[in-house]
This record gives structure tokens, sequence and C-alpha cells, in this order.
């Protein structure tokens, strides 16, 4: 890589810096370090969300995707964006309304057991630990190829980066990196798309002509079935990415960062606007690679295709836009890791230590104090995890994370909301059964387990046929939920809050503290 | 200063809250709006597979190559964008509504 690229990545590490210094100055209760004190407006967190929501997976992820395998990848954009309705219309605001850091404060808001809040817990730390390793694993394998640095010395700078924005900037300096990343990431798509259509004379139609002829699959390329030849396979990944989204913690942990449920809403307006127009683009992103630089070349780089974005930039803009695409990934990967801790911190500092061994009384400065030990502890653990697992193939760990958060809190959060009966039984038992549905039946699943030595973490045939096993372990967090309640309905326990409280503040927003 | 959710010490009586015709009368007017559209986009997201997968209908040629795959996934972004602005434009009604039942029932 040119120099070019060294000025531009200096340039986004600089930027980022500026940031956090900046915001540092305004973190020192607990609210502005988690949620930088309620005071972002709607299109700073719609922004926000877009910066957290775009990661690598989409941006590197689904360009490679519809690179290699045409419509097939396409499913990831319609999911993700779909995605955005059972967000918007279950449980955006109901969330805001009753919760105050975490989603397990939520949870919390009617089901004050500690058991329950510990199982919120333990699900938003697992989540939090496969997306960051997932994240940091790619990125290192990223900065190597673009930098030719070592793997090692890769995951530490990320690392490194990500703890500076949280431990001094908390939920500001984290918010501001999202937003700044998520307008380099739409300039950059924009850009490559412009000149992809360019290439095509202006003309999509055609542009699907070409596409039948460009790519070894054919015809086929422009059908769904390249890589998704079982339908229940297919469907199973589509429940994992359009209820999953709904149950990642680091999603969910946006809407607090606004100071009421009108704002949340809002800020959801202007993410699905940009999330929208970016997913419509990844068709010029896989497209223009799959014929402007051909799927050999892609597969050559990275078997995955991660490398096809920033590969087709380079084949239309030359080392300048590859060097600019290039330092849009490594914002976008670090966006996401920042996030990410942080709400792995949070479920840490505030769920287990705050609420369930100190019973919230805690004060401000212990607050903060150990929302950044567990930040450190978070941070280092996943960088420690990601130095150890160059080799390790993960592309699971991401469908692993949605498949737990779409069966493990899921239900609970929905149920928490809209089920009169449900109880704290049913709370926790949906919370865990779908947690160890969802681990057990991937690691029986092909992503782990594969005949070819050395393909998988497992050698030998998959015990469970699905990659992904939302279509099981979903199903299984409702039944769990339902059953748990049944069982349990006669035993009063005393933490419960009333439903008709619950209800009433989830549809209204209205808080007794507040008066 | 402490951060404990409050609870189990409520000095108002939600109970009677929830019952009141205003509240009731929000409820089910939020439900029987959102209720459709949920139902919707499911029902449209989970047929996309069902018809890529079991049939080949999709398959033929809508405008020029595009074929009726790519119609219908486009189909899903617009109605994504749609429900979106419908969903904002009606909750600026439920805000007016709630901010009166607050008014009446809990500041009086």
């Amino acid at each position: 890589m040119s120099w070019i690229s060294y000025v531009i990545f200096f340039a986004v590490i600089a930027l980022t810096l500026y940031i956090t210094y900046w915001a540092a100055k305004q973190t020192t209760t607990a609210s502005d370090f988690y949620t930088a004190g309620g005071s972002l407006t709607g299109w700073q967190n719609g922004m926000a969300i877009a910066g957290d929501y775009l990661s690598a997976a989409s941006f590197l992820g689904i360009a490679g995707a519809i690179s290699l395998n045409g419509f097939d990848g396409f499913y990831y954009s319609i999911g993700w964006l779909t995605a955005y309705l059972v967000v918007l219309f279950l449980i955006a605001e109901p969330l805001r309304n009753l919760g105050k850091f975490t989603m397990a404060d939520m949870i919390g808001a009617r089901f004050g057991a500690k058991k329950v809040r510990g199982a919120a817990a333990l699900n938003t730390i697992t989540i939090v630990m496969f997306y960051m390793l997932a994240q940091l694993v790619g990125a290192g394998a990223l900065i190597k190829l673009l930098f030719g640095i070592e793997y090692w010395m890769a995951v530490l700078i990320v690392g490194t980066m990500m703890l500076i924005y949280v431990l001094f900037g908390g939920m500001t300096a984290t918010s501001w990196v999202q937003i700044v990343k998520a307008i380099l990431l739409m300039m950059g798509t924009i850009i490559i798309s412009f000149l992809v259509l360019m290439k095509f004379n202006f003309n999509f139609i055609s542009m699907f002509e070409v596409m039948k002829t460009a790519t070894p699959h054919g015809e086929a390329f422009l059908h769904s079935g390249v890589v998704y030849k079982d339908t229940i396979g297919l469907i199973s990944v589509l429940i994992a990415l359009v209820l999953g989204t709904a149950g990642l913690p680091h999603i969910l942990m946006r809407f607090f960062t606004v100071k009421d449920a009108k704002t949340a809403r809002s800020s959801v307006i202007y993410s699905v606007w940009i999330i929208g127009i970016f997913y419509v683009l990844t068709i010029f992103l896989g497209f223009g690679a799959a014929k402007f630089v051909g799927a050999d070349a892609i597969i050559a780089e990275n078997a995955a295709g991660n490398m096809a974005a920033p590969m087709l930039a380079g084949v239309l803009g030359g080392d300048a836009l590859e060097s600019f695409v290039a330092a849009v990934a490594f914002a976008t990967i670090l966006a996401v890791v920042a996030g990410l801790v942080l709400s792995g911190a949070s479920a840490i500092a505030h769920d287990i230590y705050g609420q369930i061994f100190k019973n919230g009384n805690v004060t401000e400065k212990q607050q903060v104090a150990a929302a950044r030990w567990a930040s450190i502890a978070i941070g280092v653990a996943s960088i420690l995890l990601a130095l150890g697992s160059e080799k390790l193939n993960v592309a699971f760990l991401v469908s692993l994370a949605f498949c737990v958060a779409a069966s493990a809190n899921v239900p609970t959060i929905l149920l928490t909301i809209y089920w009169k009966r449900f109880n704290t039984t049913g709370a926790v038992a949906s919370m865990l059964t779908g947690l160890i549905v969802a681990l057990v039946l991937v690691a029986i699943s092909p992503s782990v387990m594969n005949p070819v030595e050395g393909a998988t973490l497992i050698t030998g045939n998959p015990i469970f046929p699905y990659a992904n096993p939302a279509i099981v372990s979903v199903p299984a967090g409702f039944l769990a939920a339902w059953i748990g309640t049944l069982v349990s309905s006669k035993r009063h326990e005393k933490d419960e809050v009333s439903y008709a409280e619950v209800r009433f503040k989830a549809e209204t927003g209205y808080k007794e503290l507040d008066l | 200063m402490t951060n404990q959710v409050a609870r189990g010490k409520s000095t108002m009586d939600y109970e009677k809250l929830v019952q009141t015709e205003d509240f009731k009368g929000l409820v089910k007017r939020k439900k029987n709006f959102a209720t459709p559209f949920v139902i919707f986009f499911f029902a449209a997201y989970f047929i996309l597979p069902l018809l890529t997968g079991y049939t080949k209908i999709l398959e033929t040629p809508a405008i020029g190559a595009m074929t009726w795959t790519w119609v219908y996934a486009f189909s899903m972004f617009i109605m994504v964008w749609v429900f979106t602005s419908i969903y904002m434009n009606k909750a600026k009604h439920f805000d007016v509504e709630v901010d009166k039942i607050i008014e009446k029932n809990v500041l009086k």
C-alpha cells in the first residue's frame, strides 16, 4: 500500500482520538459513560445506530457474499433491513420507556429477581464476546492484508484503540466515532456505486443482463439458491437475521442515549433510511466486484470474499480510493467493537456488580470506576482470545451471536412487554434455554463439524444439518417461556412488579422518579 | 445516590390507571394499528424464501433481465420505508393521547 493509505489511516486515528479527548471532558457520571447522558439528538443517534449496525459483516461481508453468490448474498441485506421494522413496531419505545442503561434493566423493570438480571447479563456478555471475537479476528486479517503488518500487531492496534475510546470517552466518544464512521462508510459506498453504475452506462436494468454471463454461476447468479439449496436452512438464517437484531445488546443500548421515546423513534427513522440506502448499494458493490474483479481474484485474497469491496475500489479508483475504502473498513471495525465493549461492560458493571452484588447501592463514582474496569476486562479478554484465534473461521461466530440474540433475548423481551401471565420462572427458563439450545446446536452444526479435516473446529459429520439453528432455537426460547410460566403460575415471586404498572409505563413512558 | 429502579413501593394505583377508558382506548388503538403491519411484514419476509425455495415463479424476467426475485426484494425495501413513515405519523397522534392521559390521571 502507498503513502496515501498511511495518510488516510492516520487521519482516521487522529480524528477519532480528538473526538475521544473532547468527549472525555464531558464524561463524569455513569449516565454519561453508558448513555452519553441521554443527550444525543434524533439524527445523531440515527447516524450512530447506522454506524453501530453496519459492521464489517455488512460492508465487507455482504459485498463479498453478493459478488460470489449473487442473490443469496442479498438475503443478508433484506433480513437486516426488515429487522428494523421489528425493532420499531415492537421493541424500541417500550424498551426506552422501561429501561435505563441496559436490556436487563428493561426486563428487571418487571422481574426484579436477581436470577432474571443475571441471566440477561449472561446473554449479553455471551453475545458481545462472540461478536467481538469475530470483529477482532476479521480486523486483524484485514489490517494484515492492507498494511502488511503482523496479525498480532493488527489485533493489538484495534484493541488498544477501542479501549481508549471507551475508557476515556465512554458512550459520547463511541457515539461520535460511530457517526463519523457512518458518514465515511456512506461516502465510500456511494462513490464506488457511482463508479460501478458509470461502467454500466447508468443503465440499472442492463446491468442484470451483463451479470447473467459475468460469473461462473451463469444465470443462477441472479436467482436464489447458489448457496441456500435447502429452503429450511435458508428460512433458519432469515429468522436469525430478522429477530437477532432486536436482541443485540449493543443495538438496544443505543435507544438509551436519547432523552425520550419520541427521540428514540425519530432516530430509528434516520437510521432506517441510511441503512436502507446502504443495503441497496450493496448490489453495486457485489455486482461490481463480481464483474470487474472476478470471483477467482476475490477468492484468492480471502475465501469468504471479505476483500471484494476494497479490491473493487482499487480497480475502479486506483490506490487512492482503495486506501480510502480500507480506512473506512478500519473505522467501521473500530466503531463497532467500541460499542460492543461498552455494552459488555454495562452488563458486568451495571447489571452484575451494581444491581446484583450491590443491590443498586453504589455511588456515582463507584459506578464509573466499575464501568471502566469492566471495559478493560472485556477488552483484554477479547484481545487475548483474538490473538489465539487467527486461524479460526469466524463466520460462525457472527451467526452464533445473532442466533443467541434471537433465541435467548427476543422471546423474553417481547413477552415482558406483551404477555400478562409471563413470570420470573418463565423469563429465566426462556433466556437460559434459548442460550443453551443455540450454543449446543451450533456446536454440532456444519459450522463447527466438517468431514474435511481442518476446515472447521471439529472433524466429522455434522449432527445438526443447518449452519444456523434459529428455526429450532427461537421456538425453543418461546416454548421454555410458556412452560416455565405455566409450571410456576401458582408461585408468587416477591420482586415482580404488576403487569399493570409495566404496561402503563411501557405505553406512556411515565416514570415516577421524574415527578 | 443510588440507581436502583424504584419498585415495590409505588404510590400510584396502576391497576386503576390501566382500567381507565382513556388508557384502554389507547392500547386498543395502538394494537389495532400495529398488528396488521406486523403480520404483513413478517408474512412478506417469509413468503420470499418459500417462493424462491419451492417454486420457480420468481425466476422469470420482470423488467429486462431483472427477475421477479429482485423486484420482490426491492419491494421489501420500499415496504420498510413506507411502513416506517406511516408509523412515524401515527405515533405523533398517540403521543398526544399519552400526554392527555398523564395530565388527566396522573398529574391531577
